[in-house]
């Protein structure tokens, strides 16, 4: 019920109404995207964006960024044990 | 897909995996019970038991399923409401398709649907606004359940039915509130908890800040986590790092997505068109107080409860069903009289036993019961 599901913003298809068409594992689907654009910023901002879509809402962007961070931080630790493991 | 797969790296797990059993030896030398980690939400504990997660971590730390997730809290005097809402001639109910096999008293909606009531599943709540600009002559319910990650979505229904002058759409609202289902649990002295695995999607809307009462008042870490393998180990080793230096605070694994302060389109949203009840009541839990969302007076148009007369019965849970003990994190799945014989997916008794990403149907699908933690003292180390 709470899990989302990871997609891309491909295209705005109605700005009024704040949908976008987003790709979801393969698959273009229409998603409302109110939560993620703010009333001063344009629409088309977010076409290229990673986004978390629950229940047909994108609920956030997803920052590349933070996930690297995390990412860097876990591989830092697998390197660590493996160079513990080797002596 | 992108941001799925590279927190499925079992390399990166094994690094983790040999923090979470460093800390678990730490932590558990002076005391006789394992560490006791609650994750919080029903996405959490499936994805515990699809990756195997259980059987990888120490006999010093123990995870406790809890009550994250919608459908197995759901009370049956509720879905007896739901159901008495369908049967009116002009009503087309509309939900989601995991609630349609929860039991209520006497049937399930599946089972009112095959009566005759006009029951509609669907993905959105903008899917039932569209069926309700469809059919001008009906009422289109939506059955609104889901936790503080589901609720922006059905309030910006509201708004948008609003703006479209749309009159025969109306909300069953049955949202909950996180933190205080978790005070709940905390002030059972039965349940003995270390800390918390704080549910992502949830924070991503409500921000982290929300959980510092559980860290100050009831001295307990959090970590907001999120839903991939290695979310789930990095935020539990992130707690037993805070036990282990005597930490008590929130902290942010998922910071992908989760921001400190939450989603403010969204939060907004829901306060227009929600307020909160004096106390709901959840299955197992019994009436929580400030723990659901009602539709807010100004909306009271959008109201299936103002709309049409509704039994609110309270019904007492079966008999032999553990849901409640099992929702609580007092008892696991196969502690229940009626698992895996009298209860199970097919002919739930047990709403645990209906959803995925309840404790009883993810152990039925993945379970390994033999992984229980036996209690530290007998292990002879």
């Amino acid at each position: 019920m709470c899990l989302g599901i990871p997609g891309q913003i491909l295209e705005i298809s109605d700005a009024v109404q704040k949908l976008a068409i987003v790709d979801i594992g393969g698959v273009r689907r229409p998603v409302n995207i109110a939560c993620i654009v703010g009333e001063d910023e344009p629409v088309e901002s977010c076409v290229g964006d990673w986004v978390l879509v629950h229940v047909g809402f994108a609920m956030n962007r997803i920052d590349p960024q933070e996930a690297q961070l995390t990412l860097e931080l876990l591989e830092e630790m697998a390197a660590v044990h493996e160079e513990m493991a080797a002596t | 897909m992108k941001y799925v797969q590279e927190f499925r790296d079992p390399q990166k797990a094994q690094g983790l995996l040999q923090e979470i059993t460093a800390l678990g030896e730490q932590l558990t030398q002076s005391r006789p019970g394992p560490i006791k980690i609650m994750e919080v939400c029903g996405g959490h504990t499936h994805s515990i038991f699809k990756y195997g997660l259980e059987s990888l971590l120490p006999k010093t730390v123990e995870l406790v399923h809890g009550p994250g997730c919608p459908v197995c809290i759901m009370p049956k005097g509720r879905l007896d409401d739901a159901i008495a809402l369908a049967r009116h001639p002009e009503v087309i109910l509309t939900t989601f398709g995991d609630v349609m096999r929860v039991p209520g008293s006497k049937q399930s909606l599946l089972q009112a649907k095959a009566e005759g009531a006009d029951i509609r599943m669907v993905y959105s709540p903008l899917d039932a606004l569209a069926i309700a600009q469809k059919n001008p002559d009906r009422e289109v319910v939506f059955f609104a359940i889901g936790f503080e990650t589901t609720a922006p979505s059905t309030a910006l229904t509201v708004l948008q039915a609003e703006s479209q002058g749309i009159q025969n759409f109306s909300l069953f609202c049955n949202h909950v509130l996180v933190v205080p289902a978790l005070e709940a649990l905390l002030s059972n002295p039965d349940l003995q908890l270390d800390g918390f695995i704080g549910p992502g999607h949830v924070s991503m809307v409500i921000g982290a800040r929300p959980y510092q009462v559980i860290a100050e008042r009831y001295r307990k870490p959090v970590t907001v986590s999120g839903f991939e393998p290695l979310d789930i180990l990095q935020s539990l080793w992130m707690v037993l790092r805070q036990l282990a230096e005597g930490r008590c605070e929130v902290e942010n694994q998922y910071t992908r997505l989760v921001q400190e302060n939450g989603n403010t389109v969204a939060l907004a949203a829901m306060a227009k068109v929600f307020t909160v009840r004096e106390q709901f009541e959840w299955r197992g839990l019994g009436d929580i107080p400030a723990s659901g969302f009602k539709m807010h007076p100004n909306y009271a148009h959008f109201d299936a409860e103002a709309k049409f007369t509704l039994p609110h019965r309270q019904v007492a849970d079966h008999k032999a069903c553990a849901c409640g003990e099992i929702l609580q994190g007092v008892k696991k799945p196969w502690e229940c009289k009626v698992f895996g014989t009298g209860c199970t997916p097919e002919h739930p008794i047990g709403a645990c036993m209906v959803s995925s990403e309840g404790a009883c149907a993810a152990y039925y699908k993945y379970g390994r019961p033999q992984t229980v933690a036996e209690p530290v003292a007998s292990r002879g180390k």
